[in-house]
Protein backbone atom coordinates (compact mmCIF):
# COMPACT_ATOMS: atom_id res chain seq x y z
CA UNK A 1 0.00 0.00 0.00
CA UNK A 2 0.89 3.20 -0.55
CA UNK A 3 1.97 5.59 1.76
CA UNK A 4 0.04 9.22 1.66
CA UNK A 5 1.86 12.42 2.88
CA UNK A 6 -0.73 15.24 3.18
CA UNK A 7 0.68 18.57 3.84
CA UNK A 8 -1.61 21.18 5.22
CA UNK A 9 -0.05 25.07 4.40
CA UNK A 10 1.58 26.00 1.25
CA UNK A 11 3.61 28.43 3.39
CA UNK A 12 7.41 28.34 4.09
CA UNK A 13 7.60 25.50 6.14
CA UNK A 14 5.40 23.27 3.97
CA UNK A 15 6.80 24.06 0.83
CA UNK A 16 10.53 22.90 2.58
CA UNK A 17 8.72 19.66 3.48
CA UNK A 18 7.23 18.54 0.34
CA UNK A 19 10.81 19.70 -2.07
CA UNK A 20 12.85 17.80 0.53
CA UNK A 21 10.61 14.66 1.10
CA UNK A 22 11.00 14.76 -2.96
CA UNK A 23 14.89 14.54 -3.06
CA UNK A 24 14.96 11.87 -0.27
CA UNK A 25 11.53 9.60 -1.79
CA UNK A 26 12.04 9.87 -5.69
CA UNK A 27 12.44 6.32 -5.86
CA UNK A 28 9.75 5.27 -4.08
CA UNK A 29 7.32 7.90 -5.49
CA UNK A 30 8.59 6.73 -8.66
CA UNK A 31 7.55 3.04 -7.80
CA UNK A 32 4.14 4.45 -6.08
CA UNK A 33 5.48 3.66 -2.88
CA UNK A 34 4.31 6.99 -1.75
CA UNK A 35 2.84 9.96 -2.99
CA UNK A 36 2.72 13.57 -1.52
CA UNK A 37 0.01 15.95 -1.93
CA UNK A 38 -0.37 19.34 -0.59
CA UNK A 39 -3.09 21.87 0.42
CA UNK A 40 -2.52 25.62 0.51
CA UNK A 41 -5.00 28.86 0.37
CA UNK A 42 -3.20 31.10 -2.63
CA UNK A 43 -1.13 30.11 -5.80
CA UNK A 44 1.24 32.84 -4.99
CA UNK A 45 4.45 31.94 -2.20
CA UNK A 46 5.08 35.35 -0.35
CA UNK A 47 9.00 35.79 1.01
CA UNK A 48 7.67 37.49 4.07
CA UNK A 49 11.13 38.87 5.55
CA UNK A 50 11.25 41.08 2.11
CA UNK A 51 8.22 43.45 3.67
CA UNK A 52 10.53 44.95 6.30
CA UNK A 53 12.44 46.94 3.05
CA UNK A 54 9.54 47.32 1.13
CA UNK A 55 8.48 50.57 3.49
CA UNK A 56 11.61 51.77 2.56
CA UNK A 57 11.53 51.36 -1.04
CA UNK A 58 14.39 49.11 -0.44
CA UNK A 59 12.60 45.54 -2.74
CA UNK A 60 10.02 45.39 -5.46
CA UNK A 61 6.86 43.97 -4.66
CA UNK A 62 7.83 41.71 -7.68
CA UNK A 63 10.86 40.13 -5.99
CA UNK A 64 8.28 39.00 -2.58
CA UNK A 65 6.09 36.76 -5.29
CA UNK A 66 6.89 33.75 -6.86
CA UNK A 67 4.29 31.07 -8.01
CA UNK A 68 4.21 28.28 -5.78
CA UNK A 69 3.33 25.28 -7.85
CA UNK A 70 7.04 26.47 -9.63
CA UNK A 71 8.42 26.50 -6.20
CA UNK A 72 6.92 23.48 -5.49
CA UNK A 73 8.38 20.06 -6.77
CA UNK A 74 6.31 18.63 -9.74
CA UNK A 75 5.88 15.71 -8.56
CA UNK A 76 3.66 16.97 -5.52
CA UNK A 77 -0.38 17.90 -6.29
CA UNK A 78 -0.51 21.16 -5.27
CA UNK A 79 -4.90 22.66 -4.34
CA UNK A 80 -5.77 25.69 -3.84
CA UNK A 81 -8.71 24.41 -1.07
CA UNK A 82 -7.54 25.51 2.17
CA UNK A 83 -8.60 22.52 5.15
CA UNK A 84 -11.42 23.36 6.70
CA UNK A 85 -11.25 20.52 9.22
CA UNK A 86 -8.32 18.34 10.48
CA UNK A 87 -9.55 14.74 11.71
CA UNK A 88 -6.76 13.64 13.43
CA UNK A 89 -8.58 10.58 14.68
CA UNK A 90 -9.98 9.30 11.36
CA UNK A 91 -6.33 10.59 9.72
CA UNK A 92 -8.26 12.49 6.97
CA UNK A 93 -8.76 16.43 6.27
CA UNK A 94 -11.85 17.75 4.80
CA UNK A 95 -11.48 21.18 2.57
CA UNK A 96 -13.11 24.40 2.14
CA UNK A 97 -14.75 22.82 -1.46
CA UNK A 98 -15.61 19.72 0.71
CA UNK A 99 -13.44 17.12 -0.62
CA UNK A 100 -11.78 14.75 2.15
CA UNK A 101 -8.31 13.47 1.90
CA UNK A 102 -6.94 10.57 3.65
CA UNK A 103 -3.23 10.52 5.04
CA UNK A 104 -1.01 7.95 6.52
CA UNK A 105 1.26 11.04 7.42
CA UNK A 106 0.02 14.62 7.89
CA UNK A 107 2.30 17.77 8.14
CA UNK A 108 0.51 20.60 9.45
CA UNK A 109 1.92 24.18 8.51
CA UNK A 110 -0.79 26.43 8.47
CA UNK A 111 1.02 29.22 9.91
CA UNK A 112 -0.01 32.11 11.78
CA UNK A 113 -1.74 35.84 11.01
CA UNK A 114 -1.42 38.99 12.61
CA UNK A 115 -4.40 39.66 14.75
CA UNK A 116 -4.52 43.66 15.25
CA UNK A 117 -8.45 43.73 15.69
CA UNK A 118 -8.11 42.07 19.21
CA UNK A 119 -6.23 45.29 20.11
CA UNK A 120 -9.06 48.28 20.15
CA UNK A 121 -8.15 50.79 17.78
CA UNK A 122 -5.17 49.42 16.77
CA UNK A 123 -7.02 48.56 12.74
CA UNK A 124 -8.00 52.36 12.66
CA UNK A 125 -4.78 54.02 14.21
CA UNK A 126 -1.60 51.67 13.96
CA UNK A 127 0.39 50.96 10.77
CA UNK A 128 2.61 47.63 10.32
CA UNK A 129 4.42 45.58 7.69
CA UNK A 130 3.68 42.11 8.28
CA UNK A 131 1.24 42.20 5.21
CA UNK A 132 1.43 43.44 2.39
CA UNK A 133 -1.53 45.73 2.31
CA UNK A 134 -0.16 47.12 5.48
CA UNK A 135 3.46 47.15 4.53
CA UNK A 136 2.24 49.78 1.27
CA UNK A 137 0.17 51.57 3.48
CA UNK A 138 3.41 52.04 5.88
CA UNK A 139 5.59 52.99 3.35
CA UNK A 140 2.89 55.95 2.44
CA UNK A 141 2.83 57.02 5.53
CA UNK A 142 6.56 57.35 5.93
CA UNK A 143 6.53 58.94 2.47
CA UNK A 144 4.17 61.81 3.97
CA UNK A 145 6.08 61.73 7.38
CA UNK A 146 7.45 65.00 7.76
CA UNK A 147 8.43 64.48 11.46
CA UNK A 148 7.58 64.26 14.62
CA UNK A 149 6.44 60.99 17.24
CA UNK A 150 7.15 57.83 16.03
CA UNK A 151 6.19 55.06 18.34
CA UNK A 152 7.17 51.75 17.53
CA UNK A 153 5.24 48.88 19.74
CA UNK A 154 5.48 45.08 19.93
CA UNK A 155 2.74 42.57 21.32
CA UNK A 156 3.23 39.35 22.04
CA UNK A 157 2.77 37.18 20.48
CA UNK A 158 4.45 37.34 17.58
CA UNK A 159 6.67 36.04 14.62
CA UNK A 160 10.04 36.99 13.44
CA UNK A 161 11.46 38.42 16.96
CA UNK A 162 13.78 40.46 15.88
CA UNK A 163 12.12 42.02 13.34
CA UNK A 164 11.01 44.94 15.94
CA UNK A 165 14.58 45.83 16.36
CA UNK A 166 15.04 45.95 12.31
CA UNK A 167 12.18 47.86 12.19
CA UNK A 168 13.49 50.54 14.54
CA UNK A 169 16.84 50.81 13.73
CA UNK A 170 16.05 50.88 9.76
CA UNK A 171 13.66 54.06 10.70
CA UNK A 172 16.05 55.75 12.35
CA UNK A 173 18.41 55.40 9.11
CA UNK A 174 15.84 55.78 6.61
CA UNK A 175 14.71 59.38 8.25
CA UNK A 176 18.12 60.45 9.14
CA UNK A 177 18.93 59.79 5.88
CA UNK A 178 15.79 62.24 4.39
CA UNK A 179 17.01 64.79 7.58
CA UNK A 180 14.91 64.29 9.61
CA UNK A 181 16.10 63.12 12.83
CA UNK A 182 16.75 66.01 14.15
CA UNK A 183 12.40 66.99 14.50
CA UNK A 184 11.58 63.25 15.21
CA UNK A 185 11.26 61.18 18.20
CA UNK A 186 11.54 57.28 18.31
CA UNK A 187 10.04 55.32 21.34
CA UNK A 188 9.68 51.57 21.24
CA UNK A 189 7.86 49.81 23.80
CA UNK A 190 8.43 46.19 24.67
CA UNK A 191 6.04 44.12 26.87
CA UNK A 192 8.57 42.44 29.60
CA UNK A 193 11.40 44.63 31.27
CA UNK A 194 13.80 44.97 28.97
CA UNK A 195 14.07 45.69 25.09
CA UNK A 196 13.80 41.88 23.57
CA UNK A 197 13.06 38.98 24.95
CA UNK A 198 16.51 37.41 24.74
CA UNK A 199 18.95 39.17 27.57
CA UNK A 200 21.71 39.13 25.11
CA UNK A 201 19.82 41.14 22.32
CA UNK A 202 18.34 43.03 25.02
CA UNK A 203 21.93 44.43 26.64
CA UNK A 204 23.43 44.87 23.01
CA UNK A 205 20.28 46.89 22.44
CA UNK A 206 20.34 49.24 24.97
CA UNK A 207 23.33 50.88 24.59
CA UNK A 208 22.83 51.15 20.71
CA UNK A 209 19.07 52.81 21.07
CA UNK A 210 20.63 54.94 24.03
CA UNK A 211 23.75 56.26 20.72
CA UNK A 212 20.90 56.76 18.71
CA UNK A 213 18.84 58.59 21.11
CA UNK A 214 15.80 55.72 20.62
CA UNK A 215 13.76 56.04 23.09
CA UNK A 216 12.14 53.18 25.05
CA UNK A 217 9.16 52.27 27.29
CA UNK A 218 9.40 48.56 28.81
CA UNK A 219 6.55 46.75 30.66
CA UNK A 220 4.00 48.15 27.97
CA UNK A 221 1.60 45.61 27.51
CA UNK A 222 -0.78 47.77 25.01
CA UNK A 223 -4.42 48.08 26.13
CA UNK A 224 -5.75 50.39 23.36
CA UNK A 225 -4.95 52.52 20.58
CA UNK A 226 -7.09 55.80 20.23
CA UNK A 227 -6.89 56.82 16.90
CA UNK A 228 -8.89 59.88 17.32
CA UNK A 229 -6.31 61.28 19.85
CA UNK A 230 -3.26 59.70 18.28
CA UNK A 231 -2.40 57.89 21.71
CA UNK A 232 -1.57 54.31 22.56
CA UNK A 233 -2.01 53.22 26.27
CA UNK A 234 -0.76 50.06 28.10
CA UNK A 235 -2.17 47.54 30.75
CA UNK A 236 0.34 49.66 33.16
CA UNK A 237 -1.52 52.78 33.11
CA UNK A 238 1.07 54.51 30.21
CA UNK A 239 -0.09 56.59 27.30
CA UNK A 240 2.33 57.55 24.78
CA UNK A 241 1.31 60.08 22.13
CA UNK A 242 2.24 59.21 18.38
CA UNK A 243 2.07 61.00 14.72
CA UNK A 244 3.01 57.70 13.30
CA UNK A 245 2.51 54.57 15.38
CA UNK A 246 4.18 51.57 14.07
CA UNK A 247 3.04 48.24 15.68
CA UNK A 248 4.11 44.64 15.59
CA UNK A 249 0.59 43.33 16.09
CA UNK A 250 -0.75 40.29 18.28
CA UNK A 251 -0.73 37.01 16.52
CA UNK A 252 -2.84 33.83 16.15
CA UNK A 253 -2.12 30.56 14.87
CA UNK A 254 -4.68 29.02 11.78
CA UNK A 255 -8.78 29.31 12.05
CA UNK A 256 -8.62 25.89 10.93
CA UNK A 257 -6.85 24.42 14.25
CA UNK A 258 -9.43 25.90 16.77
CA UNK A 259 -12.02 24.78 14.42
CA UNK A 260 -10.44 21.20 14.54
CA UNK A 261 -10.27 21.61 18.21
CA UNK A 262 -6.61 20.99 17.79
CA UNK A 263 -5.27 24.37 19.89
CA UNK A 264 -6.20 27.09 21.81
CA UNK A 265 -4.82 30.17 20.13
CA UNK A 266 -4.63 28.17 16.72
CA UNK A 267 -1.09 26.37 18.05
CA UNK A 268 -0.73 23.04 18.38
CA UNK A 269 0.21 21.44 21.25
CA UNK A 270 3.25 19.50 19.87
CA UNK A 271 6.63 17.58 20.91
CA UNK A 272 9.66 19.51 21.32
CA UNK A 273 12.01 17.44 19.79
CA UNK A 274 9.63 15.23 17.65
CA UNK A 275 7.66 17.73 16.05
CA UNK A 276 4.79 15.31 16.51
CA UNK A 277 1.36 16.48 17.11
CA UNK A 278 0.94 15.88 21.36
CA UNK A 279 -0.97 12.43 21.19
CA UNK A 280 -0.32 11.34 17.28
CA UNK A 281 2.43 9.32 15.95
CA UNK A 282 2.05 10.24 12.44
CA UNK A 283 0.78 14.04 12.58
CA UNK A 284 4.13 16.71 12.32
CA UNK A 285 3.96 20.39 12.93
CA UNK A 286 5.97 22.55 11.88
CA UNK A 287 6.73 26.08 12.23
CA UNK A 288 4.59 28.96 13.84
CA UNK A 289 1.92 26.45 13.76
CA UNK A 290 3.29 24.45 16.93
CA UNK A 291 3.19 25.37 20.13
CA UNK A 292 6.55 25.01 21.59
CA UNK A 293 8.21 27.88 23.46
CA UNK A 294 10.72 29.03 20.54
CA UNK A 295 10.86 31.54 17.84
CA UNK A 296 8.28 31.71 15.13
CA UNK A 297 10.52 32.62 12.39
CA UNK A 298 11.34 31.28 8.83
CA UNK A 299 14.99 29.52 10.03
CA UNK A 300 13.01 28.09 12.91
CA UNK A 301 10.44 26.41 10.25
CA UNK A 302 13.19 25.32 8.34
CA UNK A 303 15.44 23.68 10.67
CA UNK A 304 12.08 22.26 12.19
CA UNK A 305 11.10 20.95 8.50
CA UNK A 306 14.68 19.59 7.86
CA UNK A 307 14.42 17.11 10.35
CA UNK A 308 10.51 16.52 9.45
CA UNK A 309 11.69 15.52 6.28
CA UNK A 310 14.16 12.66 7.79
CA UNK A 311 11.53 11.58 10.00
CA UNK A 312 8.92 10.91 7.07
CA UNK A 313 11.64 9.70 4.50
CA UNK A 314 13.02 6.88 7.57
CA UNK A 315 9.62 5.84 8.63
CA UNK A 316 8.27 5.65 5.34
CA UNK A 317 11.68 3.50 3.88
CA UNK A 318 12.77 2.19 7.49
CA UNK A 319 10.37 1.97 9.35
CA UNK A 320 12.18 3.71 11.82
CA UNK A 321 12.71 6.93 13.85
CA UNK A 322 16.19 8.94 12.61
CA UNK A 323 16.59 12.18 14.90
CA UNK A 324 15.23 14.46 16.93
CA UNK A 325 14.70 18.51 16.70
CA UNK A 326 17.36 19.92 18.73
CA UNK A 327 15.98 23.58 18.64
CA UNK A 328 17.86 25.50 16.59
CA UNK A 329 17.09 28.51 15.34
CA UNK A 330 19.48 31.05 13.44
CA UNK A 331 18.15 34.76 12.87
CA UNK A 332 20.21 38.13 10.98
CA UNK A 333 19.33 41.05 12.29
CA UNK A 334 19.56 44.35 10.11
CA UNK A 335 20.76 46.84 12.44
CA UNK A 336 20.54 49.93 10.23
CA UNK A 337 20.44 50.44 6.42
CA UNK A 338 23.92 49.24 5.94
CA UNK A 339 24.99 47.24 8.97
CA UNK A 340 23.64 43.69 10.33
CA UNK A 341 24.65 40.94 12.89
CA UNK A 342 22.76 37.56 13.50
CA UNK A 343 22.13 34.70 16.08
CA UNK A 344 21.60 31.90 16.56
CA UNK A 345 20.88 28.61 19.14
CA UNK A 346 19.09 25.97 20.51
CA UNK A 347 17.57 24.19 23.44
CA UNK A 348 21.33 24.04 25.18
CA UNK A 349 23.07 27.02 23.99
CA UNK A 350 22.20 30.52 24.63
CA UNK A 351 22.39 33.19 21.52
CA UNK A 352 25.50 35.65 21.40
CA UNK A 353 25.08 38.54 19.07
CA UNK A 354 28.40 39.77 17.50
CA UNK A 355 29.26 42.89 16.61
CA UNK A 356 27.13 44.34 13.26
CA UNK A 357 28.89 44.48 9.82
CA UNK A 358 28.81 45.29 6.44
CA UNK A 359 29.48 42.11 5.43
CA UNK A 360 26.58 40.41 7.63
CA UNK A 361 24.17 43.00 6.23
CA UNK A 362 25.15 41.90 2.88
CA UNK A 363 24.66 38.01 3.96
CA UNK A 364 21.57 39.35 4.60
CA UNK A 365 20.96 41.08 1.35
CA UNK A 366 21.60 37.94 -0.56
CA UNK A 367 19.95 35.79 1.42
CA UNK A 368 16.57 37.73 0.61
CA UNK A 369 17.55 36.46 -2.85
CA UNK A 370 19.02 32.62 -1.44
CA UNK A 371 15.44 31.71 0.12
CA UNK A 372 13.90 30.50 -2.62
CA UNK A 373 16.82 28.05 -2.83
CA UNK A 374 15.78 27.24 0.52
CA UNK A 375 11.70 26.91 -0.09
CA UNK A 376 12.72 24.36 -2.72
CA UNK A 377 14.88 22.60 -0.30
CA UNK A 378 17.87 23.07 -1.90
CA UNK A 379 19.73 25.28 0.57
CA UNK B 1 -13.79 25.66 37.48
CA UNK B 2 -10.15 27.12 37.40
CA UNK B 3 -8.15 25.20 34.89
CA UNK B 4 -4.10 25.22 34.90
CA UNK B 5 -2.24 25.21 31.77
CA UNK B 6 1.29 24.35 31.69
CA UNK B 7 4.01 26.06 29.62
CA UNK B 8 7.38 23.99 30.07
CA UNK B 9 10.14 26.19 28.70
CA UNK B 10 13.16 25.05 30.19
CA UNK B 11 16.02 25.56 27.66
CA UNK B 12 13.38 28.17 25.93
CA UNK B 13 15.68 31.49 25.20
CA UNK B 14 13.37 33.13 22.51
CA UNK B 15 10.95 34.41 23.06
CA UNK B 16 11.58 33.15 26.69
CA UNK B 17 9.48 31.96 29.50
CA UNK B 18 8.01 35.44 30.31
CA UNK B 19 6.59 36.12 26.40
CA UNK B 20 5.24 32.79 26.56
CA UNK B 21 3.05 33.45 29.83
CA UNK B 22 1.93 36.30 28.06
CA UNK B 23 0.91 35.13 25.59
CA UNK B 24 -0.76 32.15 27.06
CA UNK B 25 -2.64 34.74 29.29
CA UNK B 26 -4.43 35.92 26.41
CA UNK B 27 -5.63 32.25 25.95
CA UNK B 28 -7.07 31.71 29.49
CA UNK B 29 -10.27 32.33 31.59
CA UNK B 30 -10.00 34.89 34.43
CA UNK B 31 -9.25 32.95 37.79
CA UNK B 32 -7.46 30.49 35.62
CA UNK B 33 -4.02 29.34 36.30
CA UNK B 34 -0.87 29.01 34.26
CA UNK B 35 2.50 27.35 35.40
CA UNK B 36 5.52 27.84 33.45
CA UNK B 37 8.42 25.77 34.20
CA UNK B 38 12.04 27.75 33.27
CA UNK B 39 15.45 26.60 33.71
CA UNK B 40 16.48 30.16 33.53
CA UNK B 41 17.04 31.73 37.30
CA UNK B 42 15.88 35.29 36.06
CA UNK B 43 12.56 33.74 35.17
CA UNK B 44 11.59 33.65 39.63
CA UNK B 45 12.33 37.62 39.42
CA UNK B 46 11.10 39.05 36.14
CA UNK B 47 7.44 36.68 36.33
CA UNK B 48 6.64 38.29 39.68
CA UNK B 49 7.99 42.06 38.75
CA UNK B 50 5.85 41.50 35.40
CA UNK B 51 2.69 39.95 37.05
CA UNK B 52 2.64 42.95 39.84
CA UNK B 53 3.32 45.76 37.26
CA UNK B 54 0.37 44.32 35.51
CA UNK B 55 -1.96 43.11 38.39
CA UNK B 56 -2.10 39.45 38.11
CA UNK B 57 -1.72 37.21 40.66
CA UNK B 58 1.28 35.16 41.82
CA UNK B 59 0.14 31.79 43.44
CA UNK B 60 3.89 30.20 44.06
CA UNK B 61 7.36 30.06 42.69
CA UNK B 62 9.00 26.26 43.78
CA UNK B 63 12.70 25.44 42.82
CA UNK B 64 12.78 21.77 41.04
CA UNK B 65 15.46 19.86 40.11
CA UNK B 66 16.79 22.03 37.81
CA UNK B 67 14.14 24.15 36.69
CA UNK B 68 11.81 26.73 38.73
CA UNK B 69 8.04 26.07 38.44
CA UNK B 70 6.26 29.46 38.64
CA UNK B 71 2.58 29.59 38.61
CA UNK B 72 0.41 32.57 37.62
CA UNK B 73 -3.38 33.29 38.46
CA UNK B 74 -5.26 35.55 35.68
CA UNK B 75 -6.65 38.64 37.69
CA UNK B 76 -8.19 40.53 34.53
Amino acid sequence: MAKNVLIVGGGLSGTIVANGLCRQLGNEMRNNEVSITMLGATDTHMYQPGLLYLPFGRIRESELFRDQRKVLDRRVPYHIDPAKQIDVEGNQVVTESGKTYSYDYLVIATGSRIRPENVPGMEEGAHWFYDLEGARKMRDALEAFEGGKIVVNVNAPHKCPVAPLEITFMLHDYLSGRGLMDKTEITYTYPIGRLHALEPVAMWTQPEFDKYGIKYETFFNTKEVDPAAKTISSEEEVTLPYDLLVTIPPHSGAQVIEDSDLGAGGWVPTGRESLLREGSENVFVVGDTTNIPISKAGSTAHFEADTIIDNIASLCTEGRWARNYDGKVFCFIETGMSTGTYVWFNYTTPPNPGPPSQMLHWFKLAYNRMYWLSARGLL
Amino acid sequence: MTQRTKIDARGAYCPGPLMELIATLKLVEIGDEIEVWSSDKGSANDIPEWVAKVRHEMVGIDECDGYWSIVVRKAK
